[in-house]
């Protein structure tokens, strides 16, 4: 266990997709993000916790570039995010359940835009690879907005894996989906993860979907990494029976923790 | 400047226009009902008035020029809210696309809709209401790039402003050329207006194209240094809504407001 303060992320690992160093946001005089470090490996599923106004999207937003930190640096695949914003985004993706694509496109078309985006060589192909491997052949020429919630997930999916990230951020990706879907999707990423080199940072408020996807967990909680480890080894270190309990404690009595 | 980014942002307005009858409605419905107007109304005055100037081909040209203008400012304001409309604010500023790029991409779309109402204006106004651009002869080659730099800083203007204080500022946009158009002096001589408006005239690109039309029909071709002012005041308005524009961006970027764009978040 590491304790806020005491976080020892290894963010000079040179194997590091994404490596968080002393990040900071703050709003006026709120502190949304407070000096937090850690990094997400290759072929690693981290998941990153809280409830809700932890920070976990201010600090996904800053990751993405559309937000700017006070202080700190995030550093992708090797390049500065702040110096080099689109070589580093180049090797970056995302999807999350507030973020669909534009609903009065197709899902073919939407593919195409993004692949242009982020210079997707052999756009043409890989489209039609992501058609197949999300199974959206159906729906290619099918205006996104029509779609129901689980097939706007694989297309924002197919959408995040456009670019064959090196890093890919996921917001709660399965929120919206029954647990079946929810399952269908997990796989579909676990699966992904494990034939790439892609490193995943995943945000969701489903304890059981972390401990079964990820291999790390930072939780947060106002701010600042309050704990760091095994999503599996974690509960019991803190006397609780599961991750879920774990993360109530955190949202309720973060001091309990710090004190460990 | 990756052009395939550019690219990318212009395809969507294309895909956009071909799968929505309705999107037509802005660069072909509108113009074609303005020209209609304005040419009976100056088809009647050339009726009534006395022999001279020749009145129905300024006012239709007038409004053909202004109309045009219109097409440009609106056009990239309109790729601009479809974005806005669609939420996709989070997908496009995470995407590896500059803001230089993006901008281009939203100049080139209004652009597109400019060039296609203008297609369609010319040829119902020569069609129809016989006035052919040929009056003017070359000099309707800088008039209409200075009122189509014009109309592309006005539409970076009003993209800034939506971007600083949220979609609801969408109504405070359409009114603009409105705004403008007596100041332009789009249908009398600058002369008409009283003298503190006439200074505000003098830093309208626009107010020097529609001098220099009235001047031409009269058989009085603008100088050379008119056009050179129009077009340096055009070139200064373009630079300074691109600053505009970076600063509203920037803006965005500090305060989060890019990541939680949405009529309900910021307005």
């Amino acid at each position: 266990m590491q304790s806020k303060g005491h976080v020892k992320s290894d963010v000079q690992s040179i194997n590091a997709v994404l490596a968080v160093q002393s990040l900071s946001k703050m709003y006026g005089d709120v502190r949304a993000v407070d000096q937090i470090s850690f990094s997400v490996q290759r072929n690693e599923i981290v998941g990153l916790l809280g409830p809700n106004g932890a920070g976990k999207t201010t600090t996904i937003n800053m990751i993405l570039g559309v937000l700017q930190p006070t202080s700190g640096s995030i550093t992708i695949d090797g390049i500065n995010l702040a110096k080099q914003r689109s070589k580093a985004l180049e090797r970056t993706n995302f999807a999350a359940v507030y973020a669909p694509l534009p609903g009065n496109l197709t899902v073919a078309q939407n593919l195409r835009i993004f692949g242009l985006l982020y210079g997707v060589p052999h756009l043409k192909e890989k489209i039609e690879g992501l058609l197949n491997s999300f199974d959206l052949d159906h729906f290619r020429d099918t205006k996104c907005g029509v779609l129901s919630s689980g097939e706007q997930t694989r297309a924002g999916l197919a959408k995040a894996l456009i670019n064959d990230p090196s890093l890919l951020l996921l917001d709660e990706p399965t929120a919206s989906l029954d647990p079946s879907a929810a399952q269908i999707i997990r796989e579909m990423i676990i699966q992904y993860a494990k034939k790439t080199d892609v490193g995943v940072l995943w945000t969701s408020h489903n304890m059981y979907e972390v401990t079964d996807v990820c291999s790390r967990v930072c939780f947060l909680s106002k701010g600042t990494i309050l704990l760091e480890g095994d999503p599996k080894q974690l509960p019991s270190l803190h006397g609780k029976p599961n991750l879920e309990e774990l993360f109530i404690t955190v949202a309720r009595e973060p001091l309990s923790l710090e004190k460990d | 400047m990756h052009f395939g980014r550019v690219y990318a942002v212009l395809l969507r307005i294309l895909y956009l226009m071909r799968g929505s009858v309705t999107r037509l409605v802005s660069p072909i419905v509108w113009p074609v009902l303005d020209i209609v107007l304005w040419g009976f109304i100056s088809r009647y005055i050339s009726q009534v008035s006395q022999p001279g100037f020749n009145f129905a081909t300024a006012f239709l040209g007038a409004a053909l020029l202004w109309e045009f203008f219109n097409r440009a400012a609106y056009g990239a304001t309109m790729a601009f809210f479809e974005d806005v409309w669609s939420r996709n604010f989070l997908n496009l500023f995470s995407s590896p696309i500059t803001i230089v790029e993006y901008l281009t991409g939203l100049v080139l779309a209004g652009s597109l809709t400019a060039v296609i109402a203008s297609i369609i204006m010319i040829a119902l106004t020569a069609l129809v209401f016989g006035l052919s651009l040929g009056v003017m002869g070359l000099l309707a080659v800088p008039f209409m790039l200075i009122l189509y730099g014009f109309g592309i800083a006005l539409g970076i203007v009003g993209i800034s402003i939506v971007l600083r204080f949220g979609p609801t500022a969408e109504w405070f946009i359409w009114p603009m050329p409105m705004v403008l158009a007596p100041f332009a002096a789009v249908f009398y001589p600058v002369a008409t207006l009283p003298k503190w408006m006439q200074y505000i005239s003098a830093t309208l690109p626009a107010s020097y194209v529609f001098e220099g039309m009235r001047g031409l029909l009269a058989g009085h071709p603008p100088e050379a240094s008119t056009l050179l002012i129009g077009g340096g005041i055009d070139i200064l308005d373009i630079i300074l809504a691109c600053w505009l524009f970076h600063r509203m961006y920037i803006r965005a970027v500090q305060t989060g407001l890019i990541a939680r764009y949405s009529a309900e978040s910021i307005s």
